[in-house]
Parts: C-alpha cells; sequence; structure tokens
C-alpha cells in the first residue's frame, strides 16, 4: 500500500474522475471520493457502482457544496478522516478535484513526498501578505459574517459587508487562531492532518470557519500552522485564476505548455479535452524527467491573458474593447508628436524634421481637402485613406487607427487652427500626445500671401478665435498632454532653443546636437504686417509683442541666421 | 447592411426602454406569423439534442460556397443547421435536403419584405434554438475565434457559459483577391480563403448608438472603395452571431443588434476587452460580379436600394481592391494582433 492518498472532491464530469482515480489507484495510491450531494441520487449510484470494482475507491460522506462555502471543507474533513483511518499506511494526503490530472507519472510524486516525510505543502499566507483575493476582502473574510451568496446576490453581499462596515461590527477570532489564507488544494502529513480533525478545540473552530467566507481557503491553511512542524507555502498543484477569480480551464492545445511545467497536477482541466487524458494518463513513457514543478512558463502567459482581458490594449478601439469616456486608460497606442506653427516659420520643416529625426513626419493630417501624409502618399498602414470626407466622419478615430496601424513608429504631423478641430480635447487628454505649439504662427502665410487685405483680415481674425479656443483647451487641468506652448515672439528669439527640447524628448538617445538648423522664412515687415491689422480693427495678440519696424530698415537685410545652441 | 439610423441614438431612457420592450415584442409576433412562409423540404429537427449547437441561416443560390460552409462549421462543432431556402435555382436546396445535419425550408416570399430574412429566422430560433447556443451567418461568413484550429464552438460556449456571458461578438472582414473581382477561379468545396486572402487591417470606427446601445463599427475595405464620399452608408462591420438563445430575443439589424438590449452590451465591456471573433467575408469571390447584377435588379438588399445602385456598379466595374497596404490573411493570430479580434482572456 501506497504512502500518497488521494481525496477527491468531485461534482461533475464524473467519467473523467473515474478515469483519474483509476490512475491513483494504479500506482498504488487509495482515493476517497467526496460526490457533491447535488449530484442526483441516480448518477451517483452509476458511478459508485462503476467504481466499485476498484477496492482502494471509497466513498466519504456527501455534503452540499457551494462555491465559497463550508460544505467544501466539510467533505474535505470527511474524506481525510476516511483516508486516516482506513488506510494506515497513507502518510500524505493530496487534496484534488474531479477536474485534477497528473501530469507526471505518480511514482515520481510518490518518491518526491518520500524524501519529504515531513513536510506539509499548503499555501497558507497571512491576510497582510496576498495581494490576490477576489472582493477585495482579506482580512475581513474573517471578522465580518456573510449570510449572502456572493454569486447570487451580489448586491445583497455587498450592501451587508459595507453596513458592517458602517457599524464598526467585527467577529472575534478564536483564541490562539492566526488567518493564514491559500489555494484550497493541499498535500498535508497524516500528522498534521490528524491534529487538525483531532482538535478538542475543532467544535469551536468549526463553528467559527463555518461563518467565514470561502473556508476552503482558509481553515486547513490557518490551522494546520498550529501544529506542522515544516509547512512548504504552496501547492503542489498547478491552477491559475482568470480575472473573475475562476480556475483557468487547461484544453488540449496546453499539452507542451503543461508538459514543460514539470508540476506533478494541474487543475482544472476541460472534460472534453481527451488529447490532455490520453496523454498524461497512458503515455507514461513519455513522460518528463525528474525536476522541481516550474510553473513561472505557465505564469507568464495566464498572466498576461488576465491583463489582455481586464485591461486591453491601450489605443484600440474595435468591436469588443470600446471603453467609456475617461476609462481608456491612455487613448492611443504609443507617443507622437503635433508640430503647430513649425511648418509656418521655417522652410522645409517637415523634410527637416525626418532628416534630423529619422521619423515619420505628416503635413497637416487634418486639412481641410485632404490628409497630408508624409512623402504625399494617399492612403498608410491599415489601408488608411488621406479622403478628407472619411476622416472627417470621426476625427479622433482617424488619429486613433493611425497612431495604432502604425505601431513601432513614432508620427509626426502638422495641426493648426486651419485644420479640423474636432480632435482637440482628444489630443489634450492623451498622455502619448507631444504638443508643441508656436501661436500666432498661422498668421505669417497670411503675411506672405498674395491676397487683398480686407480677406486677410477677416482670416486672421477667424484663426486667431479658433487658436484662442484651442489653447484654452490645451491649458485645461483635464489636459494630459505633454504641452509646449511659445508666442511666435519669443519663440524666433532663439529657435532652435525649444526645437532641441522637443527632439530630445523624442529621442532621449539621439545626437546631443542637431547638426543643421531649418531655416526660418523671412519675416521681415512681420511687425509692420501686424500694425496693418490693427489699423484696421483686429487686434492679433497670439503673436507676442513685434516691434514695428522703422520704414527706413525694410531695405533688404540679410536673412537672419538662426543659430545652434551649443 | 445599413444599420440603425443614427436618428436612433436619440433619447434614452425608461420610455425607450419600454418602446423597446414593444419593439421586440412586435418583431417575435412578425416573426411568428412569417412561419406560414416557410414550406419544409427537410424537417430534421427531431435530431437537434439538449445542448446541441444550433447554426441558421438563409440563403440564395449559394451552391459554390455550400461545402465549404458546411465542412467550416462542421468542424468547428455545429451540430444542426436550419437553412432557410429563398428561392433558388442552382441546386443549392437539392444539397442542403440530403445533408443528414440540415433541416430545411423553402419560400417563395421577398427576402425584403421578411426583414433580410430576419423573420423567417427568427421563428426557427423561436421554435428549435431556445436554450441552445445560436450562430446565425451567411453563407458567406466563416466564424473564426482564437484557438479555432484546436478548440471546438462546444469549448468555447462552455468557457462562456462558466464566464457567465451569452453573446459573443465578431468583427465582418471583407477579404478580397490580389487582382481585379471576378478574375480568379475558385473550385466549390476548397477553402474561398485561398482565393481572396486579403484584407485592410484597419481603419474601423466605433461609435455607440442609442437607444438600443449597439455599438455601430464601421470601416474596412469596402468603405474606402465604394462609399468614400457616403461613409454614414458605408457597410456595419460589428455582429453578434452567436447567442445562448431565449425564445424572447430578437434579431432586430440582421446579426448587428439585438433586443433585449443587454445582448448589446455582450461584446463591449466599459473597460478591458471582452472575447471577440471575426466573420471571414468571402463576398469577393470572383462570382461576386455576376451576383451584383443580378442582385441590383433584384433590388432585395438595403432598406433603401436606390441608394445603393453605385455600390453594385462599383462592384459590377470589377475594381482592385488590393494595394500594397493590404495585409495578407495567415490565421486567427495575425488578427488578434491587429486588433480585429480578441481572444478575451481565453488562454
Amino acid at each position: 500500500m501506497s504512502t500518497l492518498g488521494i481525496v477527491m472532491l468531485v461534482h461533475t464530469a464524473l467519467d473523467r474522475a473515474e478515469q483519474v482515480a483509476r490512475h491513483w489507484t494504479a500506482s498504488g495510491c487509495p482515493v476517497v471520493i467526496h460526490v457533491d450531494r447535488k449530484v442526483p441520487g441516480g448518477v451517483y449510484e452509476t458511478f459508485v457502482r462503476s467504481c466499485s470494482s476498484d477496492p482502494k475507491i471509497l466513498f466519504s460522506k456527501r455534503h452540499s457544496c457551494d462555491w465559497g462555502g463550508w460544505g467544501i471543507v466539510a467533505a474535505s474533513q470527511s474524506a481525510a478522516r476516511m483516508m486516516l483511518d482506513r488506510f494506515p499506511d497513507v502518510r500524505h494526503v493530496y487534496l484534488a478535484s474531479g477536474a485534477c490530472l497528473p501530469l507526471r507519472p505518480v511514482q515520481e510524486l510518490i518518491d518526491y513526498l518520500a524524501a519529504r516525510p515531513r513536510t506539509d505543502f499548503i499555501e497558507s499566507a497571512t491576510t497582510e501578505d496576498v495581494s490576490w483575493t477576489v472582493g477585495g476582502l482579506d482580512i475581513e473574510r474573517f471578522t465580518l459574517r456573510f449570510p449572502f451568496s456572493w454569486r447570487k446576490q451580489r448586491k445583497l453581499f455587498d450592501a451587508y459587508v459595507k453596513f458592517q462596515r458602517r457599524i464598526g461590527y467585527k467577529r472575534k477570532i478564536p483564541e490562539g487562531l492566526v488567518p493564514h489564507m491559500g489555494s484550497q488544494w493541499w498535500c498535508l502529513t497524516r500528522q498534521t492532518l490528524s491534529a487538525v480533525l483531532e482538535d478538542p478545540k475543532r467544535r469551536t473552530y468549526d463553528r467559527y470557519f463555518r461563518r467565514v467566507w470561502i473556508p476552503d481557503e482558509s481553515y486547513f491553511q490557518t490551522l494546520s500552522r498550529l501544529y506542522s512542524t515544516d509547512i512548504e507555502s504552496r501547492s503542489l498543484t498547478l491552477s491559475k485564476f482568470d480575472f473573475q477569480g475562476k480556475p483557468h480551464i487547461f484544453y488540449d492545445d496546453h499539452l507542451q505548455l503543461l508538459r514543460r511545467s514539470d508540476c506533478f497536477v494541474a487543475r482544472k482541466i476541460w472534460p472534453q479535452a481527451d488529447r490532455l487524458y490520453q496523454a498524461f494518463l497512458t503515455d507514461q513513457a513519455t513522460a518528463m524527467k525528474p525536476a522541481e514543478p516550474n510553473p513561472a512558463r505557465i505564469d507568464r502567459v495566464f498572466a498576461k491573458a488576465v491583463e489582455r482581458r481586464t485591461r486591453g490594449r491601450d489605443g484600440l478601439y474595435m468591436q469588443s474593447r470600446f471603453p467609456g469616456h475617461g476609462r481608456e486608460n491612455k487613448l492611443t497606442s504609443g507617443p507622437y508628436s503635433v508640430f503647430q506653427g513649425f511648418s509656418e516659420l521655417f522652410e522645409d520643416f517637415e523634410a527637416w524634421l525626418a532628416g534630423s529625426t529619422g521619423l515619420r513626419v505628416h503635413g497637416h493630417l487634418f486639412a481641410p481637402d485632404r490628409a497630408e501624409f508624409a512623402d504625399g502618399e494617399t492612403m498608410i498602414n491599415g489601408g488608411l485613406t488621406d479622403h478628407a470626407g472619411l476622416r472627417d466622419y470621426n476625427p479622433t478615430a482617424f488619429l486613433s487607427n493611425l497612431i495604432w496601424n502604425t505601431r513601432g513608429e513614432r508620427q509626426c504631423f502638422q495641426y493648426g487652427p486651419a485644420d479640423n478641430q474636432d480632435i482637440n480635447w482628444f489630443l489634450a487628454r492623451d498622455i502619448n500626445a507631444q504638443i508643441s505649439v508656436v501661436t500666432g504662427a498661422w498668421a505669417v502665410p497670411l503675411f506672405r500671401s498674395n491676397r487683398n487685405f480686407s480677406e486677410i483680415r477677416k482670416e486672421a481674425a477667424r484663426l486667431q478665435r479658433i487658436e484662442t479656443e484651442q489653447l484654452d483647451i490645451l491649458r485645461s487641468v483635464w489636459t494630459k498632454a505633454r504641452v509646449r506652448i511659445w508666442t511666435m515672439a519669443e519663440f524666433i528669439e532663439a529657435p532652435m532653443e525649444p526645437i532641441q527640447t522637443v527632439i530630445d524628448e523624442i529621442m532621449p538617445a539621439g545626437p546631443r546636437h542637431i547638426a543643421e538648423a531649418p531655416r526660418l522664412v523671412d519675416i521681415a515687415g512681420f511687425g509692420k504686417f501686424l500694425q496693418n491689422l490693427k489699423n484696421q480693427g483686429m487686434h492679433p495678440y497670439l503673436m507676442g509683442d513685434f516691434p514695428v519696424e522703422e520704414p527706413g530698415e525694410q531695405t533688404p537685410k540679410p536673412i537672419r541666421k538662426p543659430y545652434l545652441v551649443q | 447592411m445599413v444599420s440603425v439610423s443614427s436618428e436612433q441614438a436619440r433619447h434614452p431612457g425608461l420610455i425607450d426602454a419600454y418602446r423597446l420592450r414593444w419593439k421586440r415584442r412586435r418583431l417575435l409576433w412578425r416573426s411568428f406569423r412569417s412561419r406560414h412562409h416557410l414550406t419544409a423540404l427537410a424537417d430534421r429537427t427531431g435530431r437537434i439534442g439538449p445542448g446541441d449547437i444550433l447554426a441558421v441561416t438563409t440563403l440564395r443560390n449559394e451552391i459554390t460556397r455550400l461545402p465549404w460552409f458546411l465542412h467550416h462549421y462542421r468542424r468547428l462543432g455545429v451540430d444542426h443547421f436550419l437553412v432557410v431556402d429563398n428561392g433558388s435555382d442552382d441546386g443549392s436546396a437539392d444539397l442542403l435536403a440530403r445533408q443528414p445535419d440540415v433541416s430545411l425550408w423553402q419560400t417563395a416570399h421577398s427576402y425584403r419584405e421578411a426583414r433580410f430574412g430576419l423573420d423567417w429566422m427568427t421563428w426557427l430560433q423561436m421554435r428549435h434554438g431556445h436554450r441552445h447556443w445560436t450562430l446565425m451567418v451567411d453563407a458567406d461568413e466563416l466564424l473564426i475565434y482564437a484557438h479555432h484550429e484546436t478548440r471546438s464552438l462546444r469549448d468555447l460556449t462552455g468557457w462562456l457559459d462558466r464566464t457567465g456571458r451569452d453573446v459573443f461578438g465578431a468583427h465582418l472582414l471583407d477579404l478580397y483577391p490580389e487582382g481585379p473581382l471576378g478574375a480568379q477561379t475558385h473550385d466549390p468545396g476548397t477553402d474561398p480563403t485561398q482565393v481572396v486572402n486579403w484584407f485592410d487591417a484597419g481603419p474601423c470606427r466605433a461609435q455607440r448608438q442609442r437607444p438600443m446601445g449597439n455599438l455601430w463599427v464601421q470601416g474596412g475595405v469596402r468603405e474606402r472603395a465604394f462609399f468614400a464620399d457616403r461613409p454614414h452608408r458605408s457597410p456595419t462591420l460589428n455582429k453578434i452571431p452567436l447567442i445562448r438563445w431565449s425564445r424572447r430575443f430578437a434579431y432586430v439589424n440582421s446579426s448587428h443588434s439585438a433586443l433585449p438590449r443587454r445582448l448589446n452590451f455582450g461584446y463591449d465591456g466599459p473597460g478591458g476587452a471582452a472575447p471577440s471573433g471575426v466573420l471571414l467575408h468571402t463576398k469577393f469571390l470572383p462570382e461576386v460580379v455576376g451576383k451584383s447584377e443580378i442582385e441590383k435588379s433584384r433590388s432585395q438588399h438595403f432598406h433603401d436600394p436606390d441608394q445603393f445602385g453605385g455600390y453594385y456598379d462599383g462592384i459590377i466595374g470589377r475594381p482592385t481592391l488590393w494595394t500594397p497596404d493590404s495585409v495578407r490573411y495567415t490565421g486567427w493570430r495575425q488578427l488578434e494582433q491587429l486588433g480585429l479580434m480578441n481572444s478575451g482572456g481565453w488562454t
């Protein structure tokens, strides 16, 4: 008779449970099965009959098991009692479920435990040390009352918890107990387990734990701390949990992942996973080498899945991810830069920026007639076209799509008051946006244009109004974007300084100094132009203070050479 | 198909909730009455067992697609097909009537007046789909989802049940060939995604619509090629094809939206990413050119068929939809990577 006994809690997929039970007994391990009382009598009878040919399979007294209720503990107690009484050779008792599957030959587990005869494998941590509790309850599991079902009566459950917190109600924890929690799947030695079951104060403890929330994760975890001489706080059963706190299910295509885990037992196995059952219950020849369990890889895969589910991917708006306003985490999938006023002030600014940073630099993406993609393209990644109608149908989606479709490559684009303004709030709220604005620079093209002055005046008034509104948004308290704003006057005093700052932020590891400076357009006479606007009753204030040059100074003057910051 | 008009996006509240309740009842009543339109050609519904997964579809002249359609969904684990044949004359009905897992009805009534077949299908779902996971797909739509090569629909719906979801959404992804439309050859019985295997990886736009709360996703290649000047008419791409059905449910607009209202929230949590799949749309197989000529004259599609003459003309003109930015379809992992579907925590 083996020194390892299996207690199996079963409530569904009984055929699989029998298959696994027979696998255990074939290696000499006795199995005591507890079948949930909610399983109909006829089904239960058939199951018992079907297992009766195996003398090492016994059935314990049935309890009704509800998630988070006492029934599961009661079931474990009766089954463990039966195991200890009926199989005196058993040294370790392993608690498993019907959906558990041994991944390694049973003999390896027996040897592993035989080499550690006094060790109890039970995940058991104090409430301060766990961060994985579902429902946000840790120590309160032990100090509040929970008469309502968390799954079926959630509102009542929450309200009653709140009420108890408000009036400051606390249950008394029996003396000598320090609440511990952990995975409900344990493997305990006969000494520890019998000490728990035969404790003179067991009636007190049971009465207390009956009213604790999810006692199956705390009863044995707490009580074994009283008696065990050697607790190894981990479960030998590999079990991963999803975002709802339910165990992840393993399917056929997890075969390789499970093989490489070196774990002894895994749950929860999908009953229809024929290949898994086939592989792990029969092909023992291809079993793994003796090794310590190593679930790290599985941990990573499943942790990623949980994050995908609960958080999704930033900047992705689609069929099944459409976060509500303010709950987007980040609005776009990666950082990007918006330049306002630069292409008006510098000749060929886009080409210069692309040349000095190597990034994709678009023109005015939100220009009235079309989206000016870099290099005059009419379509870019993901089939996004330059069609203004499609873009303006939903401009924020156009932007988030552009950033999503070009993941991994930072985008820069020009923007200005003449463009579609419907993205302003989106830009401002997006932590990925780096926005650099030279205010009033929109006047430079007007200044250099060959239009009638009355037209210019009207256009200037319109653009100034739009930019003022935009600046209000960029300066609002909800703005999360990295925003820099200069007036045109202060900017052209020393243009390379701000540009260097912006580029340093885009490329922290880039060249310390820009080799070649962009060329400022000729703005001689701009001050006079502004004065003319003023004289006509339009007051341009966004440019800052420009001196009105003397008429004599308007004679040709060499173009100001921008200087480099050293 | 055109989605609910954006005028309906206003007026939320109790009154609308009440109105939607009556709307749903009206739809169910229409569907119930439409049962007289259907003549059973092969009624094998007695073979439907408890827990079986059902597929419901209406079709007309799909002989070239049917073999692969049946193959694809059988492989995924559909147990029974409920099919309405709307006057096929190409042998589709004969082929279907011979299948052991197909129940077939026929009707010559107007597809358009039956809300594009929805009345008929809703009746069949009401009658046979109660408490079953039912899948409503067209013959040119192939559903895929995370791990679909290794896990069946039964695995998927089992997991959805466990996580408390009764709706599974999918994005309609238009596939197109590399050359001009109509210039390829397709052998019925082979995988159509070998012939039409390119797609636009984006862009899609989503907005929420009131009062039903359904998401309205638009975009993709058909919009780029045929609807750029009329984006509000561009095809709706969101669908909720897989629902754990109740006889009280009703699809409102193809499988884009359904009532009661909560079904429309099934594919979009307030935060995070819910599970969803992709319906590979094989509309642009070579036969699409000839079919478009017929459909243009039949005027059985769209609420306002005259608005879509240009769309048919566009297809009949055999355009090349392919561009250097097109992406070749390689599998569900690629689509998940591109953000067109989500495994939603199902690993």
